[in-house]
């Protein structure tokens, strides 16, 4: 309980004050959307269906949650036992992300009420985006589930539920990366039915492949990334069982990204070359394109091969963040910067200050959610009365 | 379009697509609609830009009157495109600059294989049976993937309802049709510009006036493939249809073809995923069982080495102390017969 004093006698901090306002912001956009309409708080138009958030809180969201079934893959399936209390915090970051991404789109689409409609009521199978819902209805409740345990173990006396979900662990981790291939995937297939509207630079068959190798090392990055910020928030919080791992996991994580990014520049270039695209890179669009590529894919998969190799810690660390920031930048780009390319300026979209409040509200009530749950529950250590569990 | 009917065309065309890559387009124009199926030709040669069209479509649909009245040419200067307030509108241009302006008229081009109907993850637009693509509000979630799906950008939106907006788009007018009537826009043509009919016949009827016409239009009827075909098909004059801000980059794949290998990926990742990735844990479990083994032996081996060495180690000490022993006894038992032995000489010196 020492925690809750701490934070009695420091909530009015900087951090807590910037969330407040960041809050009491987002529910005044609230009222605005559910009362006048998307119009009145976004830049959407006819042209531009979806902006940022599609771009950033779908998309990015989906993308950097993917930590969750790329660390309990690795240690449950690959054997990489050592990274065991890394798990738990993935898993949370993960259901955190995708529940997030799930309360955003109540914001963006017309009728959020009839969101379960596609599940329960009438089914458009030929859709992508219907296998995107499917997908992330069932990832989500999959993602509970493996959370539950650490929520059960806080609240005490579910001993035979808890214990009927570590059973089931292995079930739940091969689900998630069939659910989490499946749909990373479709995110970027839902791109592929508009040929004419998304840039021939980004527009590609290998548009679904590339969004699932990008989801790998986004959810690597971003479990070095979010280990990194924990260790320094939460430090008083973690056993030894999670210090002692934690470098190991970091350098090994590092070497899993460097060489899945490199697989994924290998695919840019030949979906360039298979359809002879080289030419668009003399454009405007071809010089972003490279500093996509380059800046925010080649140069941080470099850093994390050396950081490997030199055991360099510093760079895995400079690296994770850059190359989380790469995802975003690649995301915005297939949704945004080059998609209705051929469209006047006058008619491209960019997003309104009622959009980025909300998108900015979301990421606070998950980095809140977080803190809640992490202060209170053990995810960063494991409770005293499971010391046995291998859970 | 029949669901059935549209499936199958699905499986035919990735089929066709996955197994013979370079022959994919012959198969492209294997469905074309249901054989009665409905259109407009629009022949921009005709029309005037007297935009009484967007009048008659304003009036049946019952949409709100615009802030510039209807009959308003001045409306025409500025490009426009479709709104949840307008299902067609007409745009001018100058493809040629002196000459006379040309129009376009835009609306839903009710497409053979709707991209919308495609992308709808609630089954809220169809093809029909009269060849309009209806969209049904009750079911809509308001997604807008249909908005982003659609290559000519017609769906639009009611940004400014808070709870129950709509997609918005032109129907064919569809209910009129079923009761025998003709197309708001079709029946208010002073020019016969619009023409309504069966597809098949309209595409003759097209091509019929190119050729009567030498040199008049562009040797194109613009939605005969474009993406699978239109139900709406265009005449345009030369130079281009480019020129009139005709989209010419669509190519002839439908919608529904350009994302079916990606959902057909979906069973085959079902599928294999769980075995390979039960593959993999196996073969883990197996790895660490076998390292546990050979430890195990390993252990066990040098406890063994370590037990027999001892027990060797042991006899040996035992048998050298067994001849300590023996010898021991042999030197007492020798003391003891001298003993006596003196004894008994010492007993015969007394």
């Amino acid at each position: 309980m020492t925690a809750e004093h701490k934070k009695r006698g420091t909530l009015f901090t900087p951090g807590n004050i910037i969330a407040g306002i960041i809050l009491a912001a987002g529910l005044v956009v609230t009222v605005m959307r559910f009362t006048m309409g998307l119009g009145s708080v976004t830049n959407l138009s006819d042209n531009n269906p979806w902006g940022i958030w599609i771009g950033f809180d779908l998309l990015c969201g989906v993308a950097l949650a993917a930590g969750g079934y790329t660390t309990s893959a690795a240690c449950y399936i690959f054997g990489f036992k050592r990274f065991h209390a890394a798990v738990r915090p993935a898993i949370l970051t993960a259901f955190l992300g995708y529940a997030l991404v799930v309360f955003a789109l109540h914001f963006d689409v017309g009728r959020p009420w009839r969101l379960v409609y596609p599940i329960f009521y009438q089914q458009g199978t030929t859709s992508v985006l219907f296998e995107v819902g499917l997908c992330v209805f069932i990832y989500l409740t999959v993602l509970f589930l493996e959370y539950l345990p650490a929520a059960l173990e806080w609240l005490g006396g579910f001993d035979k539920y808890r214990g009927i979900l570590i059973k089931v662990t292995m079930v739940l981790t091969i689900l998630g990366v069939i659910l989490s291939t499946l749909h990373q995937s479709s995110l970027g297939a839902l791109y592929l039915i508009a040929p004419s509207k998304l840039h021939p630079l980004w527009y590609t068959p290998y548009l679904p492949l590339m969004f699932f190798l990008s989801s790998m090392f986004a959810g690597l990055s971003m479990v070095i990334f979010e280990g990194t910020l924990s260790h320094r928030n939460f430090h008083h919080k973690m056993d030894d069982e999670y210090n002692t791992n934690y470098e190991t996991l970091q350098i090994a994580f590092a070497r899993g990204s460097a060489w899945i990014m490199a697989g994924y520049l290998a695919m840019k270039l030949l979906g360039l070359a298979m359809d002879n695209r080289w030419h668009y890179l003399f454009t405007g669009f071809g010089v972003w394109w490279l500093f996509e590529v380059i800046g925010f894919v080649a140069l941080p998969c470099y850093c994390y091969a050396v950081g490997y190799r030199d055991k360099n810690l510093g760079l895995i660390r400079l690296a994770a963040p850059w190359t989380v920031i790469g995802i975003v930048l690649n995301r915005f780009d297939v949704s945004l910067v080059a998609f209705n390319w051929r469209l006047p300026s006058v008619d491209r979209y960019f997003p309104s200050v009622g959009e980025i409040i909300i998108s900015l509200f979301v990421v606070t009530v998950g980095v809140l959610v977080f803190r809640f749950i992490v202060t209170r529950m053990p995810i960063f250590y494991t409770h005293p009365a499971y010391k046995d569990s291998s859970h | 379009m029949r669901r059935r009917q549209f499936l199958k065309i699905l499986g035919l065309g990735g089929v066709a697509g996955a197994a013979l890559p370079g022959t994919a387009g012959a198969a492209r124009f294997a469905y074309d609609g249901s054989p009665d199926a409905v259109g407009v030709l629009h022949d921009s040669v005709r029309c005037i830009g007297c935009r009484k069209c967007e009048a008659a479509c304003n009036k049946v649909n019952e949409l709100p009157k615009p802030a510039k009245p209807l009959d308003d040419l001045s409306v025409l200067d500025t490009t426009r495109r479709t709104h949840a307030d307008a299902y067609t509108i007409v745009n001018k241009y100058f493809p040629e600059p002196g000459k006379n302006p040309v129009f376009r008229k835009i609306q839903c081009n009710h497409c053979m294989e709707p991209a919308c109907a495609s992308a709808c993850f609630v089954h809220a637009f169809k093809k029909s049976e009269t060849g309009a693509v209806v969209y049904d509000p009750t079911v809509c979630v308001g997604c807008r993937y249909c908005m982003v799906a659609c290559p000519f950008n017609i769906p639009a939106y009611e940004y400014h309802k808070a709870l129950t907006p709509r997609v918005m788009k032109c129907t064919l007018c569809q209910p009129r049709l079923l009761e025998g009537k003709l197309p708001g826009c079709v029946e208010a043509c002073p020019k016969e510009a619009l023409q309504y009919g069966k597809r098949r016949d309209l595409l003759n009827i097209a091509w019929d006036r190119i050729g009567a016409n030498p040199g008049r239009y562009v040797e194109h009827v613009y939605g005969e493939r474009e993406m699978g075909g239109t139900s709406w098909i265009y005449l345009a004059p030369k130079p281009s249809f480019a020129a009139l801000g005709f989209d010419e980059h669509l190519g002839d794949t439908s919608a529904p073809e350009l994302t079916s290998g990606a959902l057909a990926a979906v069973p085959a990742v079902a599928g294999v995923w769980p075995v390979l990735l039960g593959g993999i844990y196996a073969i883990t479990k197996r790895k660490e069982k076998i390292a546990e083994e050979e430890k195990k032996a390993a252990v066990d081996a040098a406890i063994a080495k370590a037990s027999a060495d001892a027990e060797a180690k042991l006899s040996e000490e035992l048998a050298k102390a067994e001849v300590a022993n023996k010898r021991r006894i042999e030197v007492e038992v020798k003391k003891a017969l001298e003993a006596a032995h003196k004894e008994a000489e010492g007993g015969e010196d007394a």
